[in-house]
């Protein structure tokens, strides 16, 4: 399909014999916004950083606007390709501690794509002013708060022009006020129209900003609906159950 | 004390601080920078976990520390002629000093960089960097700051190590107190004047770690 940006065919993970994606198969078109959900330890995250080579899947396919990979065998070289082309954001940020606010967003620029100077910080400022962080620059991780970490984070990764970014639970080290500012950053970069895979607990965020739901348990994809339908007509018993647990919360 | 023993500390005192100044602090100075390179080289290859290499870093962290640093340069000075290879005192001693100090900064480097957090190089990784450019421009500065207090440890007790040479005939400060007990026999007073000279160097250090961990500090990451 022409307008297929990520597809993930038979993704397979084993930790210590057990064995945790059993064959993932997804697909995420340009600009869609997909949120996986699921219970912890359905492989949500692993998932996803398979995806990304940070975890090395034992079998399956990466096709990233067009082009395969092989997760199990991709070399040092493709997967540097793969990694400029996308971007990642943590759950606990991962800034780098020792470069401030903007030096966190031009390292990539600068250094990864050899851009110059003065045009990365032009592009990390605009991307800082996105998520209202642009009076911070000059910054360091340690002296903000994990809200403003995080939309660091995410300004950091819109730098690179990424094709796809990954979010992994971004909000889930965060206070209540902080998610709040943490997934505007994000709904409005979906406005945008950027795509998006995003492993996330916020119901909201899945129900309002994402396109699509995919709901995991036990290393499969146990459903896979547009976000409204996957809310108001649950596919199956193991999707109601899940939701009427959370609404029970 | 005596007018005599006030005027043999008083002439003395240019006697000591003057090798001290010549001998000691350079010798420290020269084997510590060298023994930083040989650190971050066998630090960084036990993080990478390179084969055979780790080995070869195990075994000689294993001898340089399970060695006593006076037999070490017993045996590169007084062992080494027996194979034709005959070097003077001065560098003997920079020698072994770099090699027993680069096994102990190994570890306190290699321990700074596990210490580093993994999610510092999955997001290097992810903006695009290679493993060099992430070691070098994110671990290894992280890692350094870590390290600073322990290799300032290191640093000032070398600076004290360096007395050692004396027994390999290198004329620093405890070797030139020596020379003058031998000839004035006021070993008490003589000896207590070069150990204030070796508290006065390593207060000076003291007083350099300080200002410089104040520096890092202003990186405004968290202590610890």
């Amino acid at each position: 399909m022409a307008d297929e940006m990520l597809r993930l065919e038979g993704v397979r993970k084993t930790f210590g014999g057990a064995e945790v994606l059993h064959g993932i198969d997804l697909t995420v078109r340009r600009g869609e916004v997909v949120a996986i959900l699921g219970p912890s330890g359905s492989g949500k995250t692993t998932l996803l950083r398979c995806a990304n080579f940070l975890e090395r899947a034992d079998a399956g396919v990466l096709e990233l606007g067009g082009e395969r990979y092989d997760l199990a065998r991709a070399t040092k070289r493709e997967m540097a390709a793969v990694r400029r082309r996308t971007a990642f954001v943590f759950q606990n940020y991962n800034l780098f501690r020792n470069r401030t606010v903007l030096g966190n967003v031009t390292e990539g620029l600068v250094v990864a794509r050899k851009m110059p100077k003065a045009q990365a910080e032009d592009i990390a400022r605009r991307c800082l002013a996105r998520v209202g962080m642009a009076d911070r620059a000059d910054a360091y991780p340690a002296q903000l708060s994990g809200g403003q970490q995080q939309r660091v984070a995410i300004a950091r990764a819109m730098a690179t022009d990424p094709e796809i970014i990954y979010f992994d639970e971004p909000t889930s080290a965060l206070d209540p006020e902080l998610t709040v500012e943490v997934l505007g950053s994000m709904r409005q970069l979906a406005e945008d129209g950027m795509t998006m895979l995003v492993v996330t607990h916020e119901m909201s965020f899945a129900k309002n900003v994402a396109d699509r739901v995919v709901f995991m348990e036990d290393g499969a994809v146990v459903a896979s609906a547009p976000a409204h339908e996957f809310f108001d007509h649950p596919a199956n018993d193991r999707v109601r159950t899940f939701l009427n647990t959370i609404a029970d919360r | 004390m005596s007018d005599r023993v006030a005027e043999i500390l008083l002439d003395s005192f240019s006697k000591i601080l003057i090798p001290g100044l010549t001998a000691t602090i350079p010798l420290a100075l020269i084997s510590f920078a060298i023994a930083l390179v040989i650190a971050i080289a066998v630090a960084l290859v036990q993080y990478a976990k390179v084969p055979v290499l780790t080995q070869i870093a195990r075994f000689y962290i294993w001898i340089v520390r399970g060695t006593p640093l006076l037999v070490q340069l017993y045996v590169v000075f007084y062992g080494l002629p027996d194979f034709g290879i005959v070097l003077d005192p001065f560098p003997t001693a920079i020698i072994v000093f770099s090699i027993n100090t680069g096994a102990y900064s190994a570890e306190t480097i290699r321990g700074a960089l596990e210490s580093v957090p993994a999610g510092q190089l999955e997001a290097g990784y992810c903006v695009g960097m290679s493993y060099m450019q992430i070691m070098r421009r994110i671990l290894l500065p992280q890692a350094l700051r870590a390290a600073f207090p322990p290799l300032s440890n290191e640093l000032i007790a070398l600076v004290k190590d360096t007395s050692l040479a004396a027994n390999i005939t290198v004329l620093e400060m405890l070797m030139a107190t020596q020379q003058i007990v031998s000839r004035t026999y006021e070993a008490l007073p003589l000896y207590l004047e070069v150990a204030a000279i070796y508290l006065l160097f390593s207060t000076v250090l003291t007083w350099l770690q300080g200002i410089g961990e104040k520096r890092l500090a202003s990186f405004g990451m968290e202590r610890g």
